[in-house]
């Protein structure tokens, strides 16, 4: 487990990212870094490209132009396995609940089954153990799927909503251990749509628009004044096109 | 030739008084296609799930190939192992041809690329949807093949239980490998094809009926299987 130190994969330097797809340009030219621990929330209206820039820091899609920079270091396989993403749709193996995460337990050695009852238990999960992973509620496979990043001892980890589909009571319990991995030392850049958590949770903002970076902000600046007009219109819930 | 109702009836008490022969003959048959379906799933399975993880020029190629051996006539297939097994064929010195062993041989031959082929699509439709999953893990190939063929296994039964029904049913590649040699290869397709030639309807009709039971035997696990895999959410 990382020491209460922050990692040593921090800063991310991400230089003139560019990713199309035929003709469309998904994600334009951005230029990104991430220095500081804590958490790091990204924002922005459906489509922005947030999914697509945390598949691309963790090495899942290759960009057609720019270079992402893990302290100092080129994105590789040995950096994604200091890493753990949770996708913004949960990717369940065919298995219980227990099986999904001692997949992740078993090759790391040891005691894992009380490491996993740990983890359920921390995730609420732990009645629903011999339950076929694929028949839990949406927000429990959401819950499940974090459990199992958790399990990988990550030292940066990547939430895409992990709260979506998630009711309040146990949205509160997934911040807290959020703020106790944060606590920790590990870096989590999150992506949330929620705004009560993105105030409660981040320590930077990342505003996205379009395939475009146009705010990274300490939490409280961007709150307070978010200095381009789509990022105070996203906050007033008003819409951008 | 026998009258079609006496035929029915000697069919009927052969059956139900446990006929030391057909039993042989139904022993025998089981013994040599589930062999070869086991020696099938041992090869066919992890080359389904080699071609379905490891993206290589020619992947296609192989997928076409596979698919295309699905449909191997059996009679090519009992001849081609005839030919290797036969005294001056390259195998001759093993003396296996004409014995049961022959016959799993050709069976195997017959079945493998069928699993093969399906388990393929399978593992194949299942590795899309864990692909980003395990690259995000680093679980290295070997296990992911590993984890797809456990994830899959009701799949892979069914699987299975195809090229059992294909095996179990064929004539062509086992009387050439086998020769239909009492008590010794005679299995029920060939025994039935040879009591009907020789005009004894009485023992081809209680083969035949068994051979039918077993048919739908198989049908029906593979659909229960089906059933239960999704209803547990693990198809
Ligand atoms: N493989 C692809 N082919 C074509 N378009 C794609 C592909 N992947 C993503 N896109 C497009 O890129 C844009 C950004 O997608 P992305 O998933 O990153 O959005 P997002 O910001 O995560 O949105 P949401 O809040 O809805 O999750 C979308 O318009 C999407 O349609
Ligand atoms: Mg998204």
């Amino acid at each position: 487990m990382p020491s209460a130190k922050t990692t040593s994969l921090l800063p991310l330097e991400v230089s003139s990212l560019s990713y199309r797809v035929d003709q469309e340009t998904l994600l334009d030219n951005i230029d990104l870094s991430v220095d500081s621990p804590g958490i790091s929330v990204i924002m922005g209206a459906n489509g922005a490209g947030k999914s697509l820039l945390l598949r691309i820091v963790h090495g899942l899609l290759e960009a057609h132009s720019g270079a992402i920079y893990w302290h100092g270091v080129a994105m590789a396989e040995t950096l994604r396995r200091r890493q753990a993403l949770v996708f913004q749709k949960p990717v369940l193996m065919r298995r219980s609940v227990a099986a999904n995460i001692d997949f992740v337990l078993r090759p790391m050695g040891g005691q894992y089954r009380q490491r996993r009852d740990e983890l359920l238990h921390q995730a609420g999960l732990q009645h629903k153990r011999n339950q076929p992973a694929r028949l839990l509620s949406g927000g429990e496979q959401q819950k499940l799927a974090l459990a199992r990043a958790l399990a990988t001892e990550p030292e940066v980890l990547l939430l895409d909503e992990p709260c979506a589909s998630i009711d309040s009571a146990s949205t509160l319990q997934i911040e807290n251990l959020l703020h106790d991995t944060r606590q920790r030392g590990v870096k989590i850049i999150l992506v949330t749509h929620d705004i009560g958590q993105a105030r409660r949770l981040a320590d930077d903002v990342i505003f996205m628009h379009r395939g475009r970076i146009l705010e990274h902000r300490p939490a409280a600046s961007f709150f307070d004044s978010p200095s381009s007009p789509e990022g105070q219109a996203y906050l007033d819930g008003r819409i951008v096109v | 030739m026998q009258d079609f109702s006496e035929a029915f009836g000697l069919a009927a008490s052969l059956i139900l008084g446990f006929d030391a022969d057909l039993g042989e003959i139904i022993v025998l048959s089981l013994r040599v296609s589930l062999s070869a379906v086991l020696l099938a799933a041992l090869i066919g399975f992890p080359l389904g799930a080699l071609t379905a993880v490891l993206s290589f020029p020619g992947r296609q190629a192989i997928a076409v190939l596979m698919n295309a051996l699905m449909g191997l006539p059996p009679v090519v297939v009992g001849l081609l192992v005839y030919m290797a097994l036969s005294r001056a064929g390259p195998l001759g010195w093993m003396n296996l041809l004409y014995t049961p062993m022959a016959m799993i041989i050709a069976q195997t031959i017959l079945v493998t690329p069928i699993i093969a082929a399906l388990s393929r699509q399978v593992m194949e439709d299942m590795h899309r949807e864990y692909d980003e999953q395990f690259r995000s893990l680093c679980i290295p190939t070997r296990r992911v093949m590993t984890a797809l063929i456990w994830d899959s296994r009701y799949s892979l039964l069914t699987v299975a239980l195809a090229g059992f029904g294909r095996a179990i049913a064929e004539v062509g590649a086992v009387i050439i490998v086998g020769g239909n040699i009492d008590h010794l290869t005679r299995v029920m397709t060939t025994a039935i094809a040879l009591e009907t030639s020789k005009g004894n309807l009485a023992l081809a009709l209680a083969l035949g009926f068994v051979l039918l039971i077993l048919a739908l035997s198989v049908n029906a696990a593979v659909y229960s299987l089906r059933a239960s895999a999704k209803r547990l959410s693990y198809a």
